[in-house]
C-alpha cells in the first residue's frame, strides 16, 4: 500500500517537472510534430483494421441477437452505432493504444535511461523529464481524439459493409439505425474520455520508463508495468468519467 | 578548479564514498582511477552533480555547488561538457543534431551561426562527413568522438569524460586521450576523467587521483605513479603482464 502511495507522489513530482516552462518553444513544436507522426499517424492503420473488423462484427453479432418480428432492423444499426462511439471508440481503443503506443514510450524513455542519455540531458542543463515527455503528452492529447473519429467512421462503415456484403440485413434500414436518436452530445462524451486516455497513457508510461534503472530486463518490466497500469487507470477513468458526463 | 571537501556518499546504508577530499586544477588532465567498484564513478557522478552528496561539500572555483537550487546548477551546467562511457547521444537524433541541441535550447544564434560551430566542432573531432548518420550507424570510436564534439560545443569550462576509452582498441584510445588531452590545453578546461586505462594514465595523467574501497588512497602525477610504493597502486598499476615486464625494466 505505502508503496502504491510513493508512486503516485513521485508521478504528481514528475509530472509537476513536465509541466514547468519549457527551455524553447520553437524546440518543442518540432518534436510535437514529430511524435504526433510516431504516437499518432504511426497508429492510424492499427486503428482502422481493428475497428472495421468490430463493427463488422458488431452489426453481425446485433443482427443475429436481435432478430425478432418485434424489434424493427434499424435498431441493429443504432445499437452498432452506440457501441462504436460510446465505448469501442474510446475505450476500446484506448486500450489497444496502451498496448501499443504505451510500451513503444516505456520502452524508449527507459532505454534513454538505463544508456545515459537522460544524464547527458540533465548535464546539459536541459529540463529531461519536460523536454522528452511534454511532446509526448501534447501530441496524443491532440491526436488520439482525431483517432477516435476515425475509429468510429471505421466501425460504423465496416458495420455497413457486412450488411451489404451478407444480406443479413437492409443496408437501408442499417443507415435509418445510425440516424435514429442522434445526439452529437455522445461525440462529445467519447472525445472528452479519449482526451484523459490519451493523457493517462502518454504520462503513465513515460514514467515507468523515465524510473527504469538496471538493465533491458527493468526496460521490458517497465514496458509491461506501463500497460498494466495505463489499462487499470483507463477503465478506473472510464467508469468515473461516465458517471460524470453521462448522469 | 573543482574542489570536493571531506564528502561522503552512500546507497542504501552502504558507503561509497567516505571522506574524500581532492581538487581538480584547470586547463590539466585529471584522472581519477581505481579498481571496478571502488567508487570512481560515484566520485565522478557526484562531482558532476548527477548524484547528491550526503555530506561534505562541491566547489566549482569559488561556487560551492552543492548548496545551489535547481536554477543555479543550471546555470553551472552550462559550462560542464559530459562525455559519458556509452556515449549516451540521442538515438533518435543525427550526429549533428546530437551535437547542435545545446545551442538550440540555450542560444539565440541564427541556424548559420549553429551549423557553423557544429562543423567546427565535428572538423575538431575529425567527423566532418557524420552530419547526417545516426548513432547506430557509428564505430565506437565515432561514437565517441561526437560525444567529444557535443561536449565541447558551448565551450565549457569543465569537461567530465565517464572512461572515454572504454570498448576501444589500443590506436583509437590513444586519438581520444590526445583529442581530450588537447582540447584541455587548447580551451584551457578544468577536466576529469575516469578510466581503467593504464595507457592513458601514463600518456595524460598530469594529476592522477587512485580510489581505493571508496577512500582517497593516493595522488600524484604519472611521473610519480611508476616509484610509488603504496601497495594497493602497484597491484592495481601492474595488473597486466606488460606492465610488469615494464616495470622490471625501470627496475632493472
Amino acid at each position: 500500500m505505502f508503496r502504491i502511495f510513493e508512486s503516485i507522489g513521485r508521478y504528481v513530482l514528475l509530472m509537476q517537472k513536465v509541466f514547468s516552462r519549457p527551455e524553447k518553444m520553437q524546440i518543442y513544436y518540432t518534436r510535437i510534430v514529430r511524435e504526433m507522426e510516431a504516437l499518432g499517424l504511426n497508429s492510424i492503420g492499427l486503428t482502422a483494421i481493428i475497428s472495421v473488423f468490430i463493427g463488422s462484427a458488431v452489426t453481425l453479432q446485433m443482427a443475429i441477437t436481435l432478430e425478432s418480428p418485434f424489434i424493427p432492423q434499424f435498431m441493429i444499426g443504432y445499437a452498432t452505432r452506440e457501441v462504436m462511439i460510446l465505448e469501442f471508440s474510446s475505450t476500446v481503443v484506448a486500450l489497444i493504444l496502451a498496448g501499443k503506443v504505451g510500451s513503444n514510450i516505456a520502452s524508449e524513455i527507459g532505454t534513454m535511461r538505463i544508456t545515459e542519455q537522460i544524464d547527458a540531458l540533465e548535464i546539459m542543463g536541459v529540463n529531461s523529464a519536460s523536454y522528452l515527455i511534454l511532446p509526448k503528452i501534447v501530441a496524443t492529447v491532440f491526436f488520439f481524439p482525431f483517432l477516435a473519429i476515425f475509429s468510429m467512421l471505421i466501425g460504423i462503415g465496416g458495420g455497413y459493409g457486412i450488411a451489404v456484403i451478407t444480406g443479413i440485413m437492409n443496408p437501408m434500414e442499417y443507415i435509418d439505425g445510425l440516424k435514429y436518436c442522434f445526439y452529437t452530445s455522445e461525440i462529445w462524451y467519447a472525445l472528452t474520455k479519449m482526451v484523459f486516455f490519451a493523457f493517462f497513457i502518454t504520462s503513465i508510461s513515460a514514467y515507468c520508463g523515465y524510473y527504469a534503472k538496471g538493465n533491458s530486463l527493468e526496460v521490458g518490466r517497465a514496458s509491461t508495468q506501463a500497460v498494466v497500469v495505463s489499462s487499470i487507470v483507463i477503465m478506473i477513468c472510464n467508469l468515473v468519467l461516465t458517471q460524470l458526463l453521462r448522469t | 578548479m573543482i574542489k570536493a571537501v571531506n564528502i561522503i556518499k552512500s546507497f542504501d546504508g552502504r558507503t561509497v564514498l567516505n571522506d574524500v577530499s581532492v581538487e581538480f586544477g584547470t586547463g590539466q588532465c585529471n584522472l581519477i582511477i581505481g579498481r571496478s567498484g571502488s567508487g570512481k564513478t560515484v566520485l565522478l557522478k557526484s562531482l558532476v552533480g548527477l548524484h547528491d552528496v550526503d555530506e561534505g561539500a562541491i566547489y566549482y572555483d569559488d561556487i560551492c555547488y552543492s548548496t545551489l537550487d535547481f536554477r543555479a546548477r543550471k546555470a553551472i551546467r552550462k559550462d560542464v561538457g559530459m562525455i559519458f562511457q556509452g556515449g549516451a547521444l540521442l538515438d533518435a537524433s543525427t550526429v549533428a543534431e546530437n551535437v547542435k541541441l545545446p545551442l538550440d535550447l540555450f542560444t539565440d544564434q541564427s541556424e548559420e551561426e549553429k551549423m557553423e560551430r557544429v562543423n567546427y566542432c565535428l572538423h575538431r573531432v575529425n567527423l566532418d562527413h557524420a552530419h547526417n548518420l545516426y548513432p547506430s550507424e557509428l564505430s565506437g570510436g565515432m561514437v565517441k568522438r561526437a560525444a567529444i564534439a557535443r561536449a565541447i560545443v558551448m565551450n565549457p569550462r569543465y569537461l567530465f569524460c565517464d572512461e572515454p576509452n572504454s570498448g576501444l582498441d589500443p590506436q583509437t584510445s590513444i586519438v581520444i586521450d590526445n583529442l581530450i588531452h588537447d582540447i584541455t590545453k587548447e580551451y584551457n578546461i578544468t577536466t576529469i576523467i575516469n578510466t581503467h586505462d593504464m595507457n592513458s594514465v601514463m600518456e595524460i595523467g598530469e594529476k592522477i587521483v587512485f580510489i581505493y574501497e571508496g577512500n582517497k588512497w593516493w595522488e600524484g602525477s604519472n611521473q610519480d605513479i611508476l616509484h610509488s610504493d603504496n601497495q594497493e597502486l602497484n597491484d592495481f598499476v601492474f595488473a597486466s603482464a606488460m606492465a610488469k615486464r615494464a616495470k622490471g625494466n625501470i627496475v632493472k
